[in-house]
């Protein structure tokens, strides 16, 4: 296995709030405590319900924000609380895809100036010509034709624009890509052109991806790895295999349950989660997750799980045992 | 008898650029109790179909069809004041974005007691119980204080459930349900589609989901109609169609979910949904579809018999395989 490119340990991410008449500062803590290593040629995947901090971690993971706490360790150099200002070499490593094709491009320029502003800015000693020539190679790289390239973006249809970020993406030649939800907005037929297309570009450049993702279908599909947040925090993590087929932790379980199958003869009895996410800015008390668990023990409402194992890790004190999983 | 039946429903849209065709043509009948799903990506005209029943399309959009039929009346000829006596009475509809089509103005409880200030003869106080036991119905917690509660303080899932309250106050015997957990977790995702298909099995009302998810059909619902560009492509039980699709559409569609890959590289449709301006001549699907051939292109297909799920196509598949390419030839 090739050495990790991308090392996070125990990362946090810590937003205040500002009280009002009688309503004392808040803390939302966004993200609390994530670790995980990112390699090349591989895909971690991210899942989680809305408000699990999955957008937060890609935010911090981009260095457009700093971590709170925790250390971030990109391509050998360490990101602090200070952030990463300033050095654009760093910066240019990491590159970010967002879930909207509609709103991350900017509809005055055209598809060729959106993809030559990055060589612009951050490689100022490449020529002109040179520019184009690369932002030219990197259209026919993601399957556009030599025509877009004088187009503007409302002119192409969501599939075709997501491989215009996807394309803008990759000019500066990052080690890791962060995908935020990059297929979510797509249509079925489309999305496994825009899947099929990630999949070659990792394998030909060796790119490391962070896929955040609520669809696990399509996690399941691209993923090596895979991390389960819940209310800013990992409860699980491991490969993808474990994470699928023996899920420990309860939340894990309940959300693969909740997840329709596209099989009408697999009609099963689905977990029911009661209630829904807590405000991250006022958690329940031991484990987040204890209100909504039907495994609940009175430790779980007392004391902070911890993750735990090696390889495929849980946070759980009341952990679905082994030949349970397999039975289901 | 049908409780809903549209023969060849068509809606065209003026816009800057000419006419644009939304709704081609397309059939749909619902039987009391019945559980209907249409599926079909972006532009395939299914909320569209349902806004025409509704009347809530805008002034732009012209509506033709052969038939229009709800529980007996003609909804082409009805006035618009009777046609307000039965929606939001006997059809009502959920939205897909529950917190952008709830009033911010008004609390939850004015919204759901105004549909039966506007349709009974209840007074103020049956008023208040019923929607007190409206929002015991569809699960939503300490219902009275609920009441009271603007929009903005519910969460999504909330939201939804008093939408569906909202939608349920008349006792309808039609609810159209226009992607209702599309903006929403799995997690609510799971809770909000069980409690629509209790309440349907509970009260006997037709549900119509609409929705692109194929999970979410292959789960719920006992017949499908796929749609694709404003066409019915399709019409078939839940079961036949996810086993034996009969349009190429449909078959593409299904194997272009990633948990049907069989392996890494996934199984794609080339090209996009035609526009305004680039509809094909013939069958709609046919530059897309890997089994098109000259006829395809130059002539329209008209519907399959029933065996074959309604299948608009030519060579409609049995087990994956065209049939009918011999005597055409």
């Amino acid at each position: 296995m090739s050495e990790a490119i991308l090392t996070a340990k125990n990362l946090k991410r810590h937003y205040e709030v500002k009280g009002g008449f009688l309503k004392p500062d808040a803390t939302v803590r966004a993200l609390d405590g994530a670790s995980f290593t990112l390699t090349p040629g591989k895909t971690l995947a991210v899942v989680g319900e809305s408000g699990s901090g999955k957008s937060t971690l890609a935010r911090v993971v981009t260095m457009i924000e700093p971590p709170t706490e925790g250390d971030l360790i990109i391509g050998g150099r360490k990101i602090g609380p200070e952030g990463a200002s300033g050095d654009r070499d760093l910066r240019a490593m990491v590159q970010i895809v967002f879930q909207d094709p509609y709103g991350s491009l900017n509809p005055r320029q055209t598809i060729g100036q959106t993809l030559m502003e990055p060589l612009l800015l951050n490689r100022p000693e490449v020529s002109a010509a040179e520019r184009e020539t690369r932002a030219r190679d990197m259209l026919a790289m993601v399957g556009l034709r030599p025509e877009h390239f004088e187009r503007y973006p409302h002119m192409f249809s969501g599939g075709q624009r997501q491989r215009v970020a996807v394309a803008r993406a990759l000019m500066l030649e990052p080690k890791i890509l962060v995908l935020d939800e990059p297929v979510s907005a797509l249509d079925l037929s489309i999305q496994s052109q825009v899947l099929n297309l990630l999949m070659d570009l990792q394998e030909r450049m060796d790119l490391a991806y962070l896929f955040i993702s609520h669809d696990l279908s399509v996690v399941r599909h691209i993923a090596d790895e895979v991390l389960v947040l819940y209310l800013g925090q990992p409860v699980e993590i491991g490969p993808k295999q474990a994470i699928f087929e023996a899920p420990r932790h309860p939340y894990t379980k309940a959300l693969l349950s909740a997840t329709p199958v596209a099989d009408p003869a697999l009609r099963k009895e689905r977990i029911k989660l009661e209630g829904e996410l807590p405000s991250p800015m006022n958690k329940p008390q031991g484990c987040s997750f204890n209100p909504r668990c039907w495994r609940r023990q009175d430790v779980c409402t007392k004391v902070e799980p911890e993750l735990q194992g090696q390889g495929h890790c849980f946070a759980c004190h009341n952990p679905i045992p082994l030949d349970e999983t397999e039975a289901a | 008898m049908a409780l809903l039946e549209i023969r060849n429903l068509s809606v065209d849209f003026a816009t800057h650029s000419g006419q644009f065709r939304a709704v081609d043509g397309v059939d749909v009948t619902v039987d009391e109790g019945d559980l209907l799903a249409i599926v079909g990506e972006s532009g395939s005209g299914k909320s569209v179909s349902m806004l025409a029943l509704m009347g809530l399309l805008p002034w732009t959009a012209t509506v033709t069809a052969d038939k229009l039929e709800f529980d007996g009346q003609d909804l082409r000829t009805i006035s618009a004041r009777a046609r307000r006596r039965i929606v939001g009475k006997d059809i009502s509809m959920i939205f897909q974005e529950p917190m952008s089509s709830l009033n911010p103005a008004f609390t939850i409880g004015w919204q759901i007691k105004e549909s039966l200030r506007k349709h009974t003869d209840m007074t103020r106080s049956q008023r208040q119980d019923r929607a007190v036991e409206l929002m015991r119905q569809v699960g939503i917690p300490a219902p009275e204080k609920r009441l009271q509660a603007y929009p903005h303080q519910l969460s999504g899932g909330m939201s939804q459930r008093a939408m569906i309250a909202m939608a349920l106050a008349n006792k309808p015997k039609l609810l159209i349900a226009d992607e209702p957990t599309t903006a929403l977790d799995v997690t609510i995702q799971a809770q909000i589609l069980e409690l629509l298909t209790g309440l349907q099995q509970e009260t006997g009302m037709a549900l119509v989901l609409i929705t692109h998810d194929m999970g979410v059909v292959a789960e719920t619902v006992q017949r499908v109609q796929v749609q694709y560009a404003g066409q019915r492509v399709e019409l078939q039980e839940v079961g036949g169609l996810f086993q034996n699709p009969h349009h190429p559409y449909t078959a593409a569609l299904l194997a272009a979910l990633p948990e049907r890959a069989t392996e890494k590289r996934l199984p794609t449709i080339p090209g996009v949904v035609p526009g305004q301006f680039d509809r094909p001549a013939g069958c709609l699907f046919s530059p897309r579809c890997s089994f098109a051939d000259a006829r395809c292109i130059a002539q329209r297909p008209s519907p399959a018999g029933p065996e074959l799920g309604r299948a608009l196509c030519h060579y409609p598949l049995i087990d994956g395989q065209p049939t009918g390419k011999e005597s055409a030839a």
